[in-house]
């Protein structure tokens, strides 16, 4: 019966090996749990989980297994047993249970229950199964254990099993959510991989090589040195900036905050555009005139050494890519269309990639035609730990 | 089970992370502990050694460090040099050989704490080299061709600051906790075992300051526990009035280490 709390764990993504499993139960046997449901959900999180990312699908698991198998039906039975075991009054407690047949209330009826109850309970009332008191079996009352329990007042000693699970607090840590820098920190540490042995005039002494040559020297000490790991990784992040990106501008800068902090670059320079790389970029998102930078100075100034990441969403106004851009200032039209830009960076740079916000649309649309078509073109990855780490492994081949 | 950890008089433990260090107690295997910066993630060991008097032995981790050295080291180079100069001893190998922390902590005559900090900074390959020794608790010396079996087997603490991703069979051994940011009545409570005399208006304006500069999206470095106790303690010897607290946020330095943050809290005030 229990296994099955097993399989959903593998099924809803969580690879639970039968090694844990087995020190789950060493843990059950040695009472570690508490004789509580709130202590088995904790051993089970610690033994069980061994990432942060993977709280939330437990949560959401132990919450599929747990809600509704309550005092009835034939699996609390074991299960109680399985919980009890070390309990010195399984027994009688277990019979105490059966015998209350404890109907699965939730939590909203609890709490009218409660309501009702106050009002008729006078006296003080400890260790009984129906008012409320302090440690009984009822679903109401404090330090009591009933898995759909509600505390009133006093100092919460455990947190029902389902109230921690059903919190989803740790709903953040996903690794598709979109919002978090920290995921996007890690998921750019895996550019660190590409860190190489530069060719510089520094030397550090390479200890195992120098040891080896000693030996071999028959004893007479001969030093070798090596050139030092260097991370030599350049970026130039282009982000879209105003417009249908407003939305997703928290996302952007945390993108941004994420590429800064991580510090795994030995360069990163920042442009931003506006719906589409036209002649200039801005140096600063607030796209002000005073930092227009142009996108020719650009090419010509970052080597193809640079790995490029475009951040936008790549939802325009068909035209907005194709056609030409009429200059106000020089009463002309542009040279190139804003997809004339883009290709010459793509040609131009053998490492890059597009990091979109917006998932990508199912069914074509006017809006979304730009969408698609820069897809074709560009690789592109959805802005999340996984999309960035996806494509940051793509950003360490050539295209 | 006569050994549990319930927090100590420095350390503010939440239900959830006692449960944890005495799960991992029970189960012996080693206890993995993962949160953000300035979340006790190394004073907790501290705090376990305190509450169950025992020693702590505690292995800094750095980018260079090989799981070897936590082992032994066999000084190569030294006995190179007496050979060539004809030291005394260059026969006998165990001069030599030095243990290491974990060779320590095996070796040690009572149960010691093992803190492994920072596992994350060391070579991705660090975790699986160190599998079998945590484990068996036991490592082989060829070059002695000696044992070295743990007398009592350590409870071992692993911090892990998330800069790299750790292998999945060392993941597997490890009991896993992640310490959550404490939330306002958590730091109160923290704050309160730090100062115990603190004046109450103070301490409510300096948390409400505290986690409204930590909200603020555009920081580089949220300011942790450690800077919030620096600050608390500027805060009081300074005697600022408590109603001055969270309109001027005085002594922001001691929050805020990057003059862009300073420069972005600024703005928002």
């Amino acid at each position: 019966m229990f296994i099955g709390f097993f399989f959903l764990l593998r099924k809803r993504g969580i690879h639970v090996s039968l090694n844990e499993w087995m020190s789950l139960l060493e843990g059950l046997e040695k009472g570690l749990h508490q004789s509580s449901l709130t202590g088995f959900y904790y051993l089970c999180r610690a033994v069980l989980v061994h990432d942060e990312a993977d709280f939330d699908k437990f949560d959401q698991a132990f919450l599929e297994f747990f809600k509704d198998v309550e005092f009835t039906g034939e699996l609390p039975e074991e299960f109680m047993n399985w919980l009890n075991h070390p309990a010195e009054d399984v027994e009688s407690v277990r019979k105490d249970l059966e015998k209350l047949e404890l109907p699965a209330e939730t939590i909203e009826e609890i709490l009218a229950l409660i309501e009702d109850r106050l009002k008729t309970q006078h006296e003080e009332h400890d260790g009984g199964n129906k008012w409320i008191g302090t440690h009984g079996y009822t679903a109401m009352g404090n330090a009591g254990w009933h898995p759909h329990g509600v505390r009133v007042g006093g100092q919460s000693m455990y947190r029902t099993a389902q109230s921690v699970a059903g919190d989803r607090k740790y709903r953040d840590f996903r690794k598709d959510n979109t919002l978090d820098t920290r995921s996007f920190q890690q998921a750019f540490r895996t550019l660190r991989a590409l860190s190489v042995q530069t060719d510089t005039s520094e030397r550090e002494l390479d200890l195992d090589g120098t040891i080896r040559d000693t030996c071999d020297n028959a004893g007479n000490l001969k030093i070798r040195m090596r050139p030092p790991r260097k991370n030599t990784i350049k970026v130039l992040m282009l982000m879209d900036s105003g417009g249908s990106m407003d939305y997703y501008a928290r996302l952007s800068s945390m993108l941004f905050q994420a590429a800064v902090k991580s510090g795994n670059f030995k360069e990163l320079h920042t442009y931003y555009f506006h719906n589409c790389v036209y002649d200039e970029v801005w140096s600063q998102p607030t796209l002000r005139p005073n930092d227009r930078v142009p996108t020719d100075w650009l090419l010509n100034n970052f080597g193809e050494e640079y790995r490029v990441i475009l951040v936008g969403d790549a939802m325009m106004d068909p035209y907005e890519l194709h056609g030409k851009r009429y200059d106000w200032r020089s009463r002309s039209f542009s040279e190139n269309t804003g997809y004339d830009q883009l290709l010459r960076i793509l040609k131009k740079y053998p490492h890059c990639v597009w990091l979109n916000p917006e998932p990508k649309p199912a069914h074509s649309g006017y809006w979304n035609q730009t969408y698609l078509e820069l897809d074709n073109v560009f690789p592109m990855y959805h802005l999340s730990q996984e999309g960035i780490e996806q494509a940051m492994k793509s950003l360490m081949r050539r295209r | 089970m006569n050994e549990k950890f319930s927090g100590s008089q420095e350390y503010v433990a939440s239900q959830e992370l006692m449960t944890t260090v005495n799960i991992a107690i029970a189960l012996q295997k080693p206890l993995l502990i993962k949160g953000e910066p300035g979340t006790g993630k190394t004073m907790l060991a501290k705090a376990v050694s305190d509450a169950l008097g025992k020693d702590l032995i505690t292995w800094n981790i750095k980018s260079t460090t090989k799981a070897q050295d936590g082992l032994y080291v066999y000084d190569v180079v030294q006995r190179l040099y007496d050979s060539q100069f004809g030291g005394h001893g260059v026969d006998d190998i165990s001069h030599y050989i030095q243990m290491g922390k974990l060779g320590e902590a095996f070796q040690s005559e009572e149960q010691v704490i093992l803190l492994i900090d920072e596992i994350d900074k060391a070579d991705l390959e660090f975790p699986n080299d160190l599998l079998w020794e945590l484990d068996q608790m036991e490592f082989y010396i060829p070059e002695t061709k000696e044992t070295v079996k743990a007398k009592h087997r350590p409870i071992v603490i692993i911090t892990s600051n998330a800069e790299k991703e750790l292998p999945d069979a060392f993941l597997r051994r490890c009991i896993f906790h992640y310490i959550d940011f404490p939330d306002a009545a958590g730091m109160e409570e923290i704050l309160r075992v730090h100062f115990p005399d603190l004046d109450q208006k103070l301490l409510d304006q300096a948390l409400k300051a505290f986690y409204y500069v930590r909200q603020m999206p555009a920081l580089e470095k949220k300011p942790s526990t450690s800077e919030l106790i620096d600050w608390v303690r500027a805060l009081q010897a300074s005697g600022v009035p408590a109603q001055q607290i969270t309109k001027t946020i005085p002594f922001a330095g001691v929050l805020l280490k990057k003059d862009k943050d300073l420069d972005v809290l600024k703005k928002n005030l």
